[in-house]
């Protein structure tokens, strides 16, 4: 409540030089206004076009300054946006259903393992595997930040941002689950993986029953990027249509 | 430093809302704003915990009234400020007005999938032995550095035990503040739900954090 008064009653930061006024800050890109925030479902067209005007101005000052090459901006987005997400993870966590040798590698020193696949890089430099069986559940979260393996993952989505998954995660982990609608035994125990230094957990969830026989290109069909984070599970062989050939 | 960022066990923030079918960014400007980020810190030369250390020195009520993006985009400014790589008058202005100081290379397009592929491992050789081992009951230490830390306040005080040893890391205290890497042994340390949340003790509950051997104390 408080927060919102405060807001409610700033001075925007777009208007007059609120950009001088810090010197240890920058309110350049203070926070907008309520309209902004993430969690506000009814965007402010007029604030989030502010917010567009200064990004592009930035990138042409930093173009102009030669800080920046604007194509590899564009190879940048364009690896995150359609190359690195976890459609890669699936495949690895499929692999790991499928060959048993494989399965011990990447619980015994992942990053290599999960190299043989291709996936390697920025943000998973150290990746450890932790396995879900029937008696142990894991979720990973940065309480401090945002860390997230991105090779095996992509970009975090927001809620794994957002300040409710990283308050409550460590604290009350089946309530996070009740928030992503669905529950666990209550005798199954949760480990909860807080990211706090430069490994980067991966999740690797029970490969659902009714799967016999199944190839990993559609194993991996089931894989969803929650259930490789913790915060859900695969989906069930009745959720997803089957392949050619195995109807 | 103790700041808005540092979130464990926090009430009052509701449910997390997953959004289905979410898009990998929610505006054009949010991948303007990851790619001039990523791309910055070469001309720039700082690193990742300087980064982390721009975004979350801020007052709670900016921090928290930010996206993620727009805390990026904040941290990156400031970042660029200190070294006068661009200044306050041009973000205003939204122009350029001063020459360029001179950088020691650029991000090209032909070299982004390297760069990303090398990425930055944090883990060097070690020159001392640990001091723990797994199974060695610790404690975190109680410590309120203004500084970068990543012990992060949940944990603080409590008794945990050593679940790995993850090698020897860039210490982020240090590095984040321009004191170099100064390796420090890194260990995985777990601790029971009923030792964090005396209040609300959830017996099959354990959380583990990644903690720097100066975090932590024989128990």
């Amino acid at each position: 409540m408080k927060l919102h008064f405060q807001r409610a009653f700033a001075t925007p930061h777009h208007q007059g030089n609120a950009l001088l006024d810090s010197a240890a800050g920058s309110p350049y890109f203070h926070a907008m206004t309520d309209h902004d925030h993430p969690h506000d479902h009814h965007h402010d067209h007029s604030e989030l076009s502010e917010t567009e005007l200064r990004v592009r101005a930035l990138e042409s000052i930093l173009t102009e300054k030669g800080y920046i090459d604007p194509a590899a901006l564009d190879v940048l987005i364009e690896t995150y946006e359609s190359k690195v997400g976890p459609r890669n993870g699936a495949q690895v966590v499929a692999r790991a259903w499928t060959d048993p040798a494989f399965r011990d590698r990447l619980l015994s020193d992942a990053t290599p393992a999960i190299g043989e696949l291709g996936y390697a890089g920025r943000q998973g430099e150290h990746i450890v595997t932790v396995e879900n069986t029937p008696e142990l559940h894991n979720m990973v979260v940065c309480t401090l930040c945002s860390c997230y393996p991105w090779p095996v993952l992509g970009l975090p989505p927001v809620w794994y941002k957002s300040a409710p998954y990283r308050a409550k995660a460590v604290k009350d982990p089946r309530g996070v689950l009740k928030d992503f609608g669905f529950e666990l035994p209550p005798t199954t125990r949760i480990r909860v993986w807080d990211s706090t230094a430069e490994i980067r957990y991966f999740v690797l969830p029970m490969r659902p029953a009714g799967t016999d026989g199944w190839s990993e290109e559609q194993l991996a069909e089931l894989v969803t990027r929650d259930s490789m984070i913790g915060t859900g599970l695969p989906k069930r062989p009745d959720e997803v249509q089957r392949s050619e050939g195995r109807s | 430093m103790d700041g808005a960022h540092d979130m464990g066990g926090a009430s009052g923030f509701g449910p997390v809302r997953p959004e289905p079918n979410e898009p990998v960014f929610h505006a054009p400007w949010e991948r303007r704003a990851l790619a001039i980020t990523l791309a910055m810190a070469m001309p720039g030369g700082w690193n990742i915990d300087m980064s982390r250390f721009a975004r979350e020195n801020r007052p709670a009520d900016d921090y928290l009234g930010m996206s993620y993006y727009q805390i990026w985009l904040a941290g990156l400014a400031r970042l660029m400020q200190e070294r006068h790589l661009v200044e306050a008058d041009e973000l205003a202005a939204g122009k350029v007005l001063h020459p360029p100081k001179p950088v020691a290379r650029i991000l090209t397009a032909d070299e982004v999938a390297g760069t990303l592929r090398r990425g930055g491992p944090t883990e060097r050789p070690a020159t001392r032995p640990a001091l723990f081992a797994v199974g060695d009951r610790v404690r975190a230490k109680d410590m309120h550095p203004p500084t970068h830390t990543r012990l992060p306040r949940y944990v603080r005080g409590h008794l945990g035990r050593i679940e790995a040893v993850r090698g020897t890391h860039v210490f982020p205290d240090s590095n984040a503040h321009g004191g170099g890497e100064d390796p420090q042994w890194l260990y995985t340390v777990s601790f029971s739900g009923a030792e964090l949340w005396a209040d609300a003790p959830d017996p099959l509950l354990e959380v583990t954090v990644d903690a720097f051997e100066p975090y932590l104390e024989r128990a």
